[in-house]
């Protein structure tokens, strides 16, 4: 009796734990019902590791012995682990949020693959069906954390450069054969009980070795732009390795959380490669940085500089007004010194709107998140299809820090290598505003025509700088009207 | 409880389904959220790594289940703590008001503020 209740708790537990975090997600349908929601699935994931501890009660024979000093490295890595977690998810930088969402989620491919790593080790494993799928769980795992680990430097600037070899793909498949080589032949041996060339731990070593390998030299060779694909799908990896590491622990928890985090993944990682206007595979199989080359002058016009007070002046005059705002906002930090202007605007009468593109910024939709730490309500956010439409009756269109994103030659130009991706229509505004760093060229090098259009003028300047002279000219001429 | 090969597979699609759905419901504004969240979602491996590292009778088991659990614990802490913190961020039109004025006090906005028009 005192041997079956605890099973029973847990498996109780599991499944509310399991409906709350579906329930919290399914909170984030709205701005108004997600910060609730996310409570809620807290609420879910305590809950279950609490009931956790009720394993205890269920341990094998072997275990006993060692329960003090197993609950006391159980209390040390919860507290360790999520307590540094918890202070870094409370620190860290909007702007720096991708790495972030990196970082633990290579955690999480970690954990599936240790735990793999530990049934494995003890050889638990029941089956070929079982230990089949603690390999495949063990190699996505291990892909994830190494790759994401990589996505992490890379987004952190500590890698700066793609890294490319010649014959890369050739290298990774047959890195990727070798682990799959390994794994099939742990699976030999332990389902016939011959006897190995290498002892069974260094065949385990060297297929996590591999796997690892494997997810570095695949995520090297992407380029920063891409990065936030790359996260995306690592993401739904990890999400797969914990579902196959919940039915060889044959938890049906963490089978419907992970697998549900999977399909969200992948589904969300379909939606950005859209928004790129690339496929999946092209992200990760083709170097973006070296298809783009462009020729030049077919571009007509000129690049016609304009001096920031006028240009804020303008706005305050005109009827309408949408903003575009790109990552060269959030680099120069001037999403707080926008929303100050956007303020003066709408106190004057001014209908202000935000168009923000789906892949603005590093990760999707980190551009909203940006704008509302500054304090711009939800309400004036729009995403591209909500908005597009209503560029052409536009007065004012105001670019910051964004380029591709606007670049009509998507719409036009069958040569661009952005060519089909859907763009905010910005050049169909009477009168266009481009606050940009300097002459240079955007993130993916790109030659911009509506920056040569006869309706667009250029504003020269860090970000933040130009909006406070914005704000500074448009508090003028309160100042000398009411004067 | 057992949970077998058909049994797994009608686990995984339905929840593979759900997913599918209910992330195809989010709006594109939460979509960095909806990742963390998700994020967060996937750290309840770390009761996985509880069950392993309680059940370890070796050095190495208990060394690697530690691991597992470390790592666990952060996917979920850090996961939750940087959701929850952007979640709180989204505020509409209509509580901007006692935002602003609780923010910003009115000695810089106030040259502008009475003109009108």
């Amino acid at each position: 009796m005192l041997t079956m209740l605890p099973p029973l708790l847990i498996d109780i537990v599991g499944i509310v734990a399991a409906f709350l975090l579906m329930f919290g997600l399914w909170r984030m349908s709205s701005p108004v019902t997600a910060p609730a929601g996310i409570k809620v699935a807290g609420i879910g994931m305590v809950a279950a590791v609490a009931a956790s501890f009720l394993y205890v009660f269920n341990i094998s024979p072997a275990a006993h012995p060692h329960l003090p000093v197993n609950l006391a490295l159980a209390g040390i890595a919860l507290a360790v682990g999520g307590g540094l977690a918890w202070w870094g998810g409370r620190k860290v930088a909007m702007t720096a949020m991708p790495q972030m969402v990196a970082l633990y989620n290579g955690m999480g491919g970690g954990a599936a693959g240790a735990i793999a790593a530990m049934e494995l080790f003890g050889n638990h494993a029941r089956g070929v069906t079982q230990l089949g799928v603690t390999l495949l769980g063990a190699i996505i795992g291990a892909v994830s954390l190494s790759g994401s680990l990589i996505a992490w430097a890379k987004l952190q600037g500590v890698l700066n450069k793609p890294l490319r070899i010649k014959g890369q793909q050739v290298i990774n498949g047959l890195v990727m054969l070798a682990t799959l080589a390994v794994g099939f032949y742990i699976l030999f041996i332990v389902q016939s009980g011959t006897v190995p060339v290498l002892s069974l731990q260094a065949l385990i070593c060297l297929f996590f070795g591999c796997a690892m390998l494997f997810g570095i030299l695949m995520t090297l060779p992407i380029g920063g732009a891409d990065m936030p694909v790359v996260i995306s799908i690592y993401n739904a990896f990890t999400g797969l390795a914990v579902g196959l590491e919940g039915f060889v622990l044959q938890t049906p928890a963490l089978m419907i959380a992970g697998m549900l985090v999977g399909a969200a993944g992948i589904l969300l990682t379909l939606l950005m490669a859209k928004a790129m206007n690339r496929s999946v595979s092209n992200v990760l199989f083709t170097n973006f940085g070296d298809v783009v080359k462009q020729k030049q002058g077919a571009i007509k016009g000129s690049l016609k500089p304009t001096a920031a007070g006028d240009a804020g002046i303008a706005m305050r005059y005109a009827s309408s007004v949408i903003i575009v705002p790109g990552y060269g906002l959030a680099a120069a930090q001037g999403q707080q010194k926008l929303y100050e202007f956007v303020k003066l605007l709408i106190a004057a009468g001014v209908k202000v709107r935000f168009a923000v593109h789906p892949v603005a910024g590093r990760m999707p939709g980190q551009m909203d998140v940006l704008l509302a730490e500054a304090g711009v309500p939800y309400d004036l956010i729009f995403q591209l299809e909500d908005i597009n439409d209503d560029f052409a009756t536009t007065d004012i269109v105001l670019v910051i820090g964004a380029n591709d994103v606007v670049n009509p030659s998507a719409r036009s130009d069958k040569s661009s290598p952005i060519f089909g991706m859907p763009i905010l229509n910005a050049d169909k505004a009477k009168q266009v505003y481009v606050v940009k760093r300097g002459e240079g060229k955007g993130y993916a090098g790109i030659v911009n025509p509506l920056f040569y259009a006869d309706n667009c003028n250029m504003v020269y300047r860090d970000a933040q700088a130009v909006m406070a002279e914005m704000i500074e000219a448009v508090r003028g001429l309160g100042l000398s009207a009411a004067a | 409880m057992t949970i077998d090969g058909f049994v797994a597979l009608y686990i995984f699609m339905l929840a593979a389904f759900a997913g599918w759905v209910i992330i195809g419901r989010v709006p594109a504004i939460l979509h960095t959220p909806l990742m963390s969240g998700s994020n967060f979602v996937h750290g309840i491996v770390v009761i996985g790594g509880l069950y392993a590292l309680l059940n370890a009778s070796t050095g190495l088991e208990q060394g690697i289940g530690f691991v597992a659990v470390l790592l666990g614990a952060g996917n979920a802490a850090g996961g939750y703590a940087v959701t929850d913190r952007m979640l709180a961020m989204f505020q509409s039109s209509s509580h901007q008001p006692v935002h602003a004025t609780h923010k910003s006090g009115a000695h810089r906005r106030k040259p502008t503020s009475p003109k009108k028009g």
